[in-house]
């Protein structure tokens, strides 16, 4: 892995390296290298299987983190890749010609974080949410709880305790 | 609304032109009627008790619930002994076992199966998700009382409940069902407008027509 | 023509008879079934909670005529082929309306209701209804020939047409049953028999999982109940020729419930043991194996 990590970084930009364990490992890349990054690596270093592909928001950043996980069967390792785009620019690449399968998590991350890839098949068909109006729900700026208390009707009568408290009063009833 | 259901004109493979309009074609739009007990009231008793011993289960798993229903075919709980059945059909079932949590998008499918089961049908609510939202009380996506958009019979709570709560919850609605206190069918059609208002209300892109039988 | 009319009310007797019996051996069959998976099953008296919940179903909606027809044709096959055929040899009572060319009859009844279901289930619209009826009809095509060719091998053999006359030369003690004057009929008529039993493996028209129960998929409250009471009579008719053409008939009611019984029960004991032909795989499974066997049955007569 460490090896395959050194030639990777003569190669390209790699930012944050994290050994994690010796069949896995993190690394950042810049947002342009990626397609480039990932094509090496699906038809060089064997790593064939796209494991995902999932975002986190970074609110206080602006920054959309992106991560690919790959999985090399050949020699059992998986190597994640992460970058990181604008929050206000959220466009991105798509993979889909790499991997097909890919066409449907930029789909999914379209629809609930909002993050766009041109070009990608059906990116903009509702897969989860069907007529979705608000914000992307992902997005960290999103207040669910606010959302369903507008959204639905709520049954009156929903209480709720704090697990610890609650069991402290239940059981010794004498030291609360 | 999406492209194949606008109403538009096509050229069938004989060369004549028809237009075609998806939701006029495909479906009835006729509301749905009440039908009261009709026969005496011992005739009712019987088709009551035959109804209640005969409770076909929409095979339709709308949420993680549906797990539960599984072992309830096993050797170990066996329904089929207290006439249990799964049906693979609306058409055929008249018990729809709403498992769980329901997402909008679930709920536009239930809504489809329940409206093409026939006159009478029951729903259960199963688990604590489709009393009051559960542990997804405050989730963007699952609505909170399933009573607001389908008459329900019965709740049987828990997060989730065991087989042998739904065994015990399937005797408790025997019980109603003999008594002839399941007219939920009749319940949705006299209420039909509220039911509707609640349903739109939740599903912001109604594609469909009122009422699909 | 001097016609008994007495011999309708017998004939409604016997129905009545047959569709009680049906409904509780249909019971029986599945609390065996469930047997083998360890289970208890469905209570012997299931079938009629059913019938009488489908029939007490307040709502139906219908596709056209073809869609009312469906089923009523179905159950007159049913219901025909049991009338036709003598129930009991000997008895005035429950001889229904056999006559001398009722054996052709028979034949064309046992196909008449899965010609009205497929006209019933095309005008449901339901693409599983299409699918089943589809594979149904094929696999009933193919399971039908080497029976075919049985009868005509046992036609030759007593030289008639009529079920009666055929009963009478077994009667006399088990060595004249046609199962050990013809055994090869005998032999192609039960693969033909598995094949048009609705029981695995020859259930792909119905096929629970795949395509869900086929046929009658938009089939409900009224009309699903004559079905189910076919269901209950057109099994029973079916082995009732069969018994009379090769088991040398039944004289009283025990001895024919118990044939029918043991007759069943041979689809049975092949079903709960074997998985399920695709189409294609069964007709070719009767093509090479029972109908090679029918025609050499005809040849050796």
């Amino acid at each position: 892995m460490r090896a395959l990590l050194d030639s990777l970084k003569s190669l390209y930009p790699l930012d944050d390296i994290v050994l994690q364990r010796p069949d896995l490992a993190f690394a950042t890349v810049p947002a342009a290298q990626v397609r480039g990054l990932l094509h090496h690596l699906k038809e060089r270093e064997g790593f064939t299987h796209l494991v995902l592909l999932t975002a986190v928001d970074w609110l206080e950043d602006g920054m959309f983190q992106l991560t690919y996980l790959l999985h090399d069967r050949a020699r059992a390792r998986d190597l994640g890749l992460r970058t990181l785009i604008r929050r206000d620019r959220a466009t991105m690449d798509g993979i889909h010609d790499l991997w097909p399968t890919a066409a449907t998590y930029q789909r999914e991350l379209k629809e609930m974080f909002g993050i766009d890839f041109p070009g990608s098949p059906g990116v903009d068909d509702p897969f989860v949410l069907e007529g979705w109006t608000d914000l992307p729900p992902y997005r960290r700026d999103f207040d669910t709880k606010d959302f369903s208390e507008r959204n639905f009707n709520h049954r009156e009568g929903r209480v709720t305790h704090d697990p610890a408290a609650h069991m402290k009063r239940h059981l010794y009833p004498d030291e609360a | 609304m999406r492209d194949e259901l606008q109403k538009r004109v096509v050229k069938g493979p004989d060369g004549v032109e028809f237009e075609v309009e998806p939701l006029k074609d495909y479906y009835c739009e006729a509301p749905p009627a009440e039908h009261p007990p009709a026969y005496l009231k011992i005739v009712e008793d019987l088709f009551n008790w035959a109804r209640s011993q005969s409770l076909w289960i929409l095979g339709f798993g709308t949420g993680c619930g549906a797990i539960e229903m599984r072992p309830l075919m096993t050797p170990r709980f066996d329904a089929y002994r207290y006439g249990v059945q799964w049906r693979p059909t609306p058409r055929q079932s008249n018990l729809f076992i709403i498992s769980g949590y329901l997402s909008v998008k679930t709920l536009k499918r239930v809504i489809r199966s329940y409206e093409q089961m026939q006159n009478p049908k029951y729903v259960v609510g199963l688990g604590s998700c489709t009393i009051n939202g559960g542990m997804y009380w405050d989730s963007y996506n699952t609505i909170k009382r399933l009573d607001d958009y389908l008459p329900v019979d019965l709740y049987i709570a828990g997060c989730m409940p065991r087989p042998e709560a739904l065994l015990a919850g399937f005797e408790t609605l025997k019980h109603i069902i003999r008594e002839g206190k399941a007219e939920g069918a009749n319940l949705y059609a006299r209420n039909f407008d509220w039911y509707k208002a609640n349903q739109k209300k939740v599903i912001h892109d109604w594609d469909m027509p009122d009422y699909n039988w | 023509m001097d016609f008994d009319w007495m011999k309708i009310p017998y004939a409604l007797l016997t129905l009545f008879i047959v569709v009680n019996y049906g409904m509780l051996q249909n019971a029986l069959i599945a609390k065996i079934g469930a047997r083998v998976g360890r289970r208890r099953g469905i209570p012997i008296w299931q079938n009629y909670a059913d019938l009488i919940k489908n029939y007490s179903i307040r709502s139906s909606i219908t596709h056209g005529v073809m869609y009312y027809l469906g089923p009523v044709f179905r159950l007159s096959g049913g219901v025909g082929l049991l009338l036709f055929v003598p129930s009991l040899y000997g008895s005035e009572m429950f001889s229904n309306l056999s006559f001398a060319g009722d054996l052709i009859l028979a034949l064309y009844f046992i196909f008449f209701g899965t010609l009205g279901m497929a006209l019933g289930a095309a005008e449901s619209g339901h693409p599983y209804a299409a699918i089943g009826i589809t594979r149904g009809l094929q696999q009933v095509s193919a399971a039908e020939l080497p029976m075919a060719l049985a009868v005509f091998s046992v036609a030759l053999q007593y030289q008639t047409l009529s079920v009666t006359e055929i009963v009478a030369a077994q009667q006399g003690g088990f060595q004249n049953w046609t199962l050990f004057t013809n055994p090869l009929a005998v032999a192609a008529a039960m693969l033909s028999f598995l094949g048009s039993m609705m029981r695995p493996p020859f259930d792909v028209v119905l096929a629970p999982q795949e395509i869900p129960i086929g046929p009658p998929t938009e089939y409900h409250s009224s009309y699903l109940a004559l079905m189910q009471t076919n269901r209950a009579i057109f099994p029973i008719a079916k082995i009732v020729i069969y018994m009379n053409l090769f088991f040398g008939g039944a004289t009283i009611w025990p001895e024919f419930f118990l044939k029918v019984f043991l007759i069943y029960m041979v689809s049975v004991l092949v079903g709960v043991v074997h998985p399920r032909f695709r189409v294609e795989q069964s007709i070719r499974w009767f093509l090479v194996w029972a109908v090679p066997i029918g025609i050499l049955s005809i040849v050796l007569v």
